[in-house]
């Protein structure tokens, strides 16, 4: 799931400045499970923005529509009579459907409310941890189900640093486990250690983004 | 007609101030019931609502009554470790607490919220904690998304007042 949260008041607010009718659409899928751009995240959003702005006597018209997926088209359609309404949108999607709106309605501005952050899991109610990092070429068959990729702090594919504190990661966050470790626990629970015996190649990132954004087109589903 | 601009409106008064007490119906709102029954004395400012437990409060029923103009909200939950649904009123601690930070986001300033903890018996206590909220909000000033008529029967927001001009936070960006 793609994971995100809500940026802060006041940049909405000078985002919004020279608005005075504005959509607000929340998505319906990723952005509500991860409780960041639902229709629940919209409407708090929503009276925290009415009142900043009342509160600097330039009062604000806000519409509130959530849909199911604001990454698609077929979609995004429901909501384009309340798009003439007003003059700018709001949208509580990941990146990636603030852009489709932006596609679809070129006349409108459209600005982001969430900072799209990762492809993750929740790990218990309202904690994710992010784990692909979506690089285009997977190794997680090698080292057992856990990306090194995204979760060692350096991207060793041949790990670990040495710098790890019971089982501890020693980069940023204290908490956060050692990719490494839990590879190597993952190999020996389902009994393929043998995997770390080669010397890992460096990673090919040519399928990654770093050429710029990708595309994938599927002739033989194509209409 | 002219010089209507020029009369200042009246200072908001001690009963301008409204305040909501959202109760839980296990302990604050049998509480506050004991309190009345007991004929204690409390400020009239405070409009009780009846709630089954302050878990049930969603956040924007809270942003709701700010932004109709409530001066201040009190969440009044059980004792911890008292909740009748075990952790319905840390829930709410918690939710609160996010709303107090939007309330500062919003400039409206996160003292107008505030949650108390009381057992069915602690009458005094929930006294205590309305008059103390009545003094947070008379020192706040009255809420400046507050409407009000002037002397004309037009709606003037608080914010436009003058001795509004000074309630902390309108500003903050
Ligand atoms: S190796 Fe690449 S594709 Fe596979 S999980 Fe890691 S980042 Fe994602
Ligand atoms: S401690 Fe482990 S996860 Fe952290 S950088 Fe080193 S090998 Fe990677």
């Amino acid at each position: 799931m793609i994971v995100g949260s809500r940026k802060p008041i006041p940049e909405l607010k000078r985002v919004l400045a020279r608005h005075k009718k504005v959509l607000f659409a929340g998505c319906g899928t990723c952005v509500t499970v991860c409780l960041a751009g639902g229709e629940r995240e919209v409407g708090i959003t929503a009276y925290a923005l009415r009142m900043a702005r009342k509160l600097d006597g330039n009062p604000l018209e806000i519409e509130q529509v959530t849909i199911e997926r604001q990454c698609e088209n077929e979609f995004i359609q429901d909501v384009a009579a309340a798009v003439e309404r007003n003059e700018a949108i709001l949208s509580f999607a990941c990146g990636a459907g603030v852009q489709a709106l932006a596609e679809r309605f070129p006349q409108k501005p459209v600005y982001a409310a969430l900072n799209t952050q990762f492809l993750g899991i929740l790990e218990e109610q309202a904690v994710w941890t992010e784990k692909c990092l979506g690089c285009g070429d997977c190794v997680l068959s090698d080292f057992g189900g856990v990306c090194p990729v995204t979760r060692c702090a350096k991207r060793m594919l041949n790990g670990p640093c040495g710098g790890s504190t019971e089982e501890r990661c020693e980069v940023a966050d204290p908490e956060r486990p050692c990719a490494w470790q839990l590879i190597y626990k993952r190999l020996e629970a389902i009994g393929q250690l043998d995997n770390l015996e080669r010397v890992y190649p460096a990673k090919d990132w040519r399928p990654s983004w770093h050429a710029g954004a990708r595309k994938i087109v599927r002739e033989e589903h194509r209409v | 007609m002219s010089d209507n601009h020029a009369t200042p409106p009246p200072a908001p008064t001690d009963d301008d101030y409204k305040i909501i007490a959202f109760c839980c119906n296990f302990c604050a709102y049998a509480a506050a019931d004991l309190a009345g029954a007991r004929r204690m004395q409390y400020p009239a400012n405070v409009r009780v609502v009846h709630l089954p437990c302050t878990g049930k409060l969603e956040m924007d029923a809270v942003l709701a009554a700010f932004e109709r103009g409530i001066d201040g909200v009190l969440v009044a939950g059980c004792l911890e470790g008292g909740c009748h649904y075990l952790e319905g009123n840390l829930r709410a601690k918690r939710r609160l607490e996010a709303i107090r930070n939007l309330l500062d986001e919003i400039g409206l300033g996160r003292d107008r919220l505030l949650m108390v903890n009381l057992s069915a018996a602690m009458a005094p206590t929930f006294v205590e904690r309305v008059q103390e909220m009545v003094a947070t909000v008379k020192r706040l000033g009255p809420n400046p998304l507050r409407v009000t008529a002037n002397a004309r029967g037009v709606a003037v927001p608080a914010a436009r007042r003058p001795e509004a001009c000074t309630a902390k936070g309108a500003t903050s960006t």
